[in-house]
């Protein structure tokens, strides 16, 4: 996918609604792992932001760390993440 | 076998029986008031009355039941896989996945996304949001923020009977654990289930020691050696002295033999700068000061009465609570008595009479705590009865700065080791107070409440940023004290030496000032010996301060009782007057 060749990236997950990873570029526990806690994630900041305003809801996700940032791209049927190391 | 007493008795010796009858009430005595005799009163006006209007308060305390919790950990492992496809089979999954891909709607939603996501990683590639813009300007905060500390950390003592925190002592390097000896201090108060052991607390896990050192008899004072931070040395009960290593386990490597040792309680150990980092030295209250080896704890290599007439008598030697040793002076070391005296004393003296080099008396009980300014040596901080007191080494006589005395009892205190003007102590009544003397002298700068019960000691950390304090039930408490009181302040050192100087030289006049008035005293007392059979004036006695304060009282009254017949005859006068016309 074209997305890994952009600077900094270090991996790309594609989860489906059930959470099984489809595609990734990472190995296979890494990948089970993110793919199991970011889908939690993923689900209560949607109930989050619509609980807030039910009009509402969530497109994007982005949690920076010490070490990196994850962004998560949400929709109905899969989920995308990236793993991306933006200071350099 | 029932052991009974038996009384016997005789009937007859009994004597006669008692016959109790009813009789009406008589009347014995009738004094009446006599009006004549209030004529010998004379009534007080005003009258002081101390009254007191509070509102009735009650306390309540409650406390949640303590709430266990250990961590654990999730073992992630790959599920949601629909029931016909087995996770473990490479085949089997990558069938699946390779149908999903195939769906239409897959492809779409993934390009969507796709596209919102690299316009967020340019995005990201583009600017660093974390970029420092003002680097140059080292921030010159004078944020003048309120000194606070907080509480981190509590480690209560986990068994049944508490027994007092007596003694704490950071682990050298980094400081990540704490070392603290347990004991009961309080005479022939040991139960018999009280445990000996004493603990090292990992800072981080509160709810459980991370080692227990068990001794033969509780330990009063506990060290890490400063160059090795496997070896503790602990002072017991008993006076024995005993060494671990955390490697080798819970058990002492070596004791020291019983008939080698201090008679008393050990109070404090040091640890001393050598060579081979095996040397120490101990004090207790039989008065004796002993140096040891490790490497040969059968007996100490020197020994030290604290005989302030130098005679070396242990029946007139002073008891020893606290010990100083400062690592840049080593041939020089103090002992704080339970006297009130400090001692300072030569190593390196040949003697033992010219070991002592000199006393400083000025508390009024035992010094519980002795330390040098570390960036000052020549004064030092005793703490102790009810005030903490600043010495000079020049001035014999008394202390140079000293606080005000307090509610409580002072039991134990220390310096800060980043700054020179601040030093810590603790009360009985729980309350740990920082004084910062270049800002505040009459008041400790802040003054916190750590614990209902008596605070027993106290240590700060190497950074002096964390201090831990032991109280009377055994719970340790790790404090954190807010930056500006941990920080240098620009003119800090300054300052101090200025103020320092300044207190000696005051000292130092008044010491002049009282030798020279010592001087004339005695040189008039000679002069006039001859001359004090003639002198009888002077100091009166007891009794006839007694006789002039009865005669004092007497003229008081009857001034008072003429002036009221004055009165009253000028009332008859008016009223005959008044007749008359």
């Amino acid at each position: 996918m074209s997305i890994q060749t952009h600077k900094g990236v270090i991996g790309t997950i594609v989860v489906n609604a059930e959470g099984i990873p489809i595609r990734t570029t990472l190995d296979n526990s890494t990948t089970v792992q993110y793919a199991g806690l970011l889908h939690q994630l993923t689900m209560k900041a949607r109930s989050t932001v619509r609980d807030i305003d039910p009009q509402n809801d969530l497109t994007f996700l982005r949690i920076r760390s010490k070490k990196h940032e994850i962004m998560v791209a949400p929709d109905k049927e899969y989920l995308l993440i990236v793993i991306q190391n933006p200071s350099e | 076998m029932e052991i009974v007493y038996v009384y016997v008795k005789k009937r007859s010796e009994f004597g006669r029986q008692c016959n109790f009858s009813d009789r009406p009430a008589e009347l014995h005595v009738d004094i009446l008031p006599d009006p004549s005799l209030a004529a010998n009163f004379i009534d007080r006006d005003p009258c002081d009355v101390p009254i007191q209007c509070t509102q009735e308060m009650s306390e309540h305390e409650v406390n949640t039941e303590r709430f266990e919790y250990e961590t654990r950990g999730i073992n992630h492992m790959e599920g949601g896989w629909p029931k016909d496809v087995n996770p473990q089979e490479m085949e089997q999954t990558i069938r699946y996945r390779k149908k999903v891909e195939k769906d239409e709607n897959y492809v779409n939603t993934i390009l969507q996304l796709g596209s919102h996501m690299e316009h967020c990683i340019r995005q990201n590639n583009a600017i660093d949001i974390y970029q420092e813009y003002f680097e140059e300007e080292e921030g010159v905060e004078e944020t003048e923020e309120q000194p606070s500390a907080k509480t981190i950390n509590v480690f209560r003592d986990p068994n049944e009977v508490k027994r007092t925190a007596t003694s704490l002592s950071w682990h050298p390097d980094g400081s990540q654990k704490l070392a603290v000896a347990y004991s009961s201090l309080e005479f022939q108060k040991v139960s018999k289930d009280m445990s000996y052991d004493s603990y090292i607390w990992d800072i981080e896990v509160s709810n459980k020691p991370e080692m227990t050192l068990k001794p033969v008899s509780p330990l009063v004072c506990l060290e890490y050696n400063p160059k090795d931070s496997h070896i503790l040395v602990g002072g017991s009960y008993n006076g024995q002295i005993a060494y671990w290593d955390t490697r080798k386990g819970s058990q002492p490597v070596e004791m020291s033999t019983i008939e080698h040792s201090h008679r008393d309680p050990v109070y404090k150990v040091i640890w001393l700068q050598s060579k081979t980092g095996t040397d120490f030295f101990s004090a207790s209250t039989d008065g004796q000061v002993l140096w040891w080896d490790i490497r040969k704890m059968s007996e100490p290599t020197e020994r030290l009465v604290l005989d302030p007439s130098k005679k070396g008598k242990l029946d007139q030697a002073l008891g020893a609570i606290s010990l100083e040793f400062e690592t840049t002076m080593p041939t020089k070391f103090m002992v704080g008595t339970e006297q009130g005296m400090v001692v300072s004393c030569n190593r390196k003296a040949k003697t033992p009479a010219e070991k002592i080099v000199c006393t400083y008396s000025g508390h009024h009980g035992p010094i519980y705590s002795l330390q040098r300014n570390p960036f000052f040596p020549k004064n030092f901080l005793t703490v102790g009865d009810w005030t903490a007191r600043i010495w000079s080494e020049d001035i014999r006589e008394s202390s140079i700065m000293w606080t005000k005395y307090q509610t409580a009892y002072l039991s134990d205190g220390c310096w800060s080791p980043v700054r020179p003007s601040v030093f810590f102590t603790v009360k009985m009544d729980g309350t740990l107070d920082v004084w910062d003397f270049l800002f505040k002298q009459n008041d400790p700068t802040l003054s916190i409440k750590v614990c209902d019960e008596a605070l027993y000691s106290m240590r700060v950390q190497d950074n002096g940023r964390f201090l831990g304090c032991g109280s009377e039930l055994g719970t340790t408490t790790l404090l954190e004290i807010s930056s500006g009181l941990c920080t240098l302040q620009r003119n800090e050192k300054a300052l101090a030496t200025a103020m320092f100087e300044r207190e000696t030289k005051r000292e130092k006049i008044l010491e002049a000032r009282h030798r020279e008035l010592r001087l004339k005293e005695r040189s008039r007392s000679e002069q006039s010996k001859e001359d004090e059979t003639k002198e009888t004036e002077g100091e009166e006695s007891a009794e006839e301060l007694v006789a002039r304060a009865e005669r004092e009282f007497y003229e008081m009254v009857e001034a008072e009782m003429k002036k009221r017949e004055k009165d009253e005859k000028i009332e008859i006068d008016q009223v005959r007057n008044g007749d008359k016309k």
